[in-house]
């Protein structure tokens, strides 16, 4: 539990968030709250021919949800609908504690520091919530 | 028992704290030694946990292990349904309801046990004179005055209870630091004014409300008085006489008792004209095809068969906070305590507190937040060391908006008796941890 606050990926993404700013030309928008925390957030993707150009977020919230939404948007980015689908299934899994193989870790990347939130349950929705946000815009957008 | 060394400054400002023109610093405060703790050894979670510092009790008690006790001994020695057996186990646990019935009202100052009821919880006991008593008094074009600092379960059945008896709900609002000025409650209670409902303590800013002073505004005008002593009754002695309260209620579980429990005292002749909330079982005195007699005060608003069990243990639990510790005993030390924290918690340039800066204005609640680093946060990271704090709304948000907090969510430390210095400086390590965490 304490490598989480140790990290120094985690830190520096909640810090310096690159990917958190207002898009021009977003195709897609969605927010997304966590009511026990106060967390809000917007998530604007720009996806042109299945592909997720560009990913941003806004808003605000504690560490491990600016954090998170942080990760996320620089996974994503470039990957197509099909794949950041996929690598939000394999977030959630390990963030509700399911076994993820060596190399379901190595494909989620930075996000895999945020493994041991599966040790605070307190704080799973935090880590949630960019992710749900995705995957809103995702259904909508295959429906 | 003199603790020298515990000597900080009483005046000295905050960095981050509010400064009130009503505020006088206090000069002196309870000189107990809070290095020791004759108390920890008789509660199970805290002696079996040393590595933890228990500073939530305004959400939730640790329970002695007298409470435990007495659960399990009613299940041992007189397990039975109450009120209607004919048989001698259920007369003695009947009888067993009936004392702490009676000593409820001794500890509240109730003239008579027969006007406690029991219930779950302080919301319910606060649902069951919105919903019931609140119609047999309120005209439309009425109104129904709240503190802002109320908890969510006196704010929201006023809502409800002023929706639907088109009356309006007016807010009292204190200084920034939770007093509430003499002027502020002229305007609000007025003639129009049919209940004042407030919380006797502020869960969020510690503050004590003067709940005479608005009892006899209501009164002047022919209105009621509801206090929430949700989190009073646990650290002070309470008179519901000398304070003018027409209903009081409270939770055995912030007092050391079981979880499931709830008091309503109210005065007789208004529980008399209060329709029940809940009907069925246990709480008639007959029934036909077509219609039913209610019992009497109590039994007509306890529907069901009541948790006998949790009842008895919450007679030893106001047994040990009132006989065993005492109100006097609680009271300096919680006080020492506060003391200790506040003299500690102004001197960290990061951390704001909300509220006074007073250490005795605080009852047993300190919040603040550290700055630019969300509660829960602070929260996670402070839990790494065992240090249990209370991080949210605290079923406050009114409160947070108005006061303008970020987030609508600030952190908590809440001390009890059974508290000691080691668990405050296990706390204000903690906040430097979380300062450094994030600012290296």
């Amino acid at each position: 539990m304490a490598s989480l606050y140790t990290s120094t990926t985690f830190m520096d993404h909640n810090a310096h968030p690159d990917y958190k700013y207002e898009m021009d030309g977003a195709t897609h928008e969605h927010d997304g709250i966590n009511p026990s925390c106060g967390d809000e957030l917007t998530l604007q993707l720009r996806i042109e021919d299945g592909v997720i150009r560009e990913a941003s977020f806004t808003g605000h919230g504690c560490a491990i949800s600016q954090a998170s939404a942080d990760i996320m948007a620089e996974l994503v980015t470039d990957e197509t609908v099909e794949e950041a689908r996929r690598l939000s299934g394999l977030f959630l899994a390990m963030i509700r504690g399911e076994e993820l193989s060596e190399d379901d870790f190595e494909d989620l990347d930075e996000a895999a520091e945020l493994r041991d939130i599966s040790h605070m349950p307190a704080r799973v929705k935090c880590a949630e919530l960019a992710w749900r946000t995705l995957d809103g815009i995702l259904d909508e957008d295959a429906a | 028992m003199i603790d020298t060394e515990n000597v900080t400054c009483d005046t000295c400002a905050a960095p981050g704290g509010v400064v009130d023109a009503s505020d006088e610093a206090s000069r002196s405060w309870p000189r107990v030694d809070i290095e020791a703790n004759p108390y920890k050894a008789d509660f199970p979670l805290l002696a079996g946990n040393p590595g933890i510092a228990f500073l939530d009790s305004a959400a939730t008690a640790q329970r002695p292990a007298a409470v435990l006790e007495a659960q399990t001994r009613f299940y041992e020695t007189m397990n039975a349904n109450p009120l209607r057996g004919l048989y001698s186990l259920s007369v003695e646990a009947t009888e067993a309801i009936a004392r702490v019935r009676a000593q409820v009202a001794r500890v509240i100052g109730a003239p008579s046990a027969l006007d406690v009821v029991f219930t779950r919880n302080t919301s319910e006991s606060l649902n069951l004179v919105a919903k019931s008593f609140a119609p047999t008094v309120l005209e439309p074009g009425d109104e129904i005055a709240i503190t802002i600092m109320e908890h969510h379960s006196n704010l929201i059945p006023w809502q409800q209870a002023a929706a639907s008896a088109g009356a309006t709900l007016v807010y009292l609002y204190p200084t920034k630091t939770g007093e509430l000025t003499d002027d502020e409650i002229a305007s609000k209670v007025g003639e129009r004014t049919k209940i004042v409902a407030t919380t006797q303590v502020s869960n969020v800013l510690g503050v004590e409300v003067p709940v005479a002073k608005l009892g006899r505004a209501v009164h002047a005008h022919g209105g009621y008085l509801v206090v929430d002593g949700a989190q009073s009754v646990p650290h002070m002695p309470v008179d519901v006489e000398a304070i003018g309260a027409d209903f009081f209620a409270f939770s055995a579980h912030k007092a050391l008792g079981p979880m499931g429990i709830g008091v309503l005292w109210g005065r007789h002749e208004l529980l008399e004209q209060m329709p029940p909330m809940l009907t069925g079982g246990e709480m008639i005195d007959s029934v036909s095809e077509q219609g039913a007699v209610w019992a009497p005060v109590p039994e007509k608003f306890e529907a069901g068969t009541q948790d006998a069990a949790g009842i008895y243990a919450t007679g030893a639990a106001l047994d040990y906070l009132v006989n065993q510790v005492g109100y006097e005993a609680i009271q300096a030390r919680e006080q020492a305590l506060v003391h200790h924290l506040m003299g500690e918690i102004t001197q960290l340039p990061f951390v704001d507190v909300i509220g006074s800066i007073y250490w005795d204005r605080h009852h047993g609640v300190v919040s603040f937040n550290v700055r630019g680093i969300h509660p829960h946060d602070v929260a996670s990271i402070m839990d790494m060391d065992g240090v249990c704090i209370r991080a949210g709304h605290h079923c406050a948000q009114p409160l947070l908006t108005w006061l303008g907090v970020e987030n609508l969510a600030c952190c908590r430390a809440s001390v009890a008796f059974y508290n000691d210095k080691h668990d405050i400086d296990a706390f204000i390590a903690g906040l430097k941890r979380v300062w450094s965490t994030f600012n290296g």
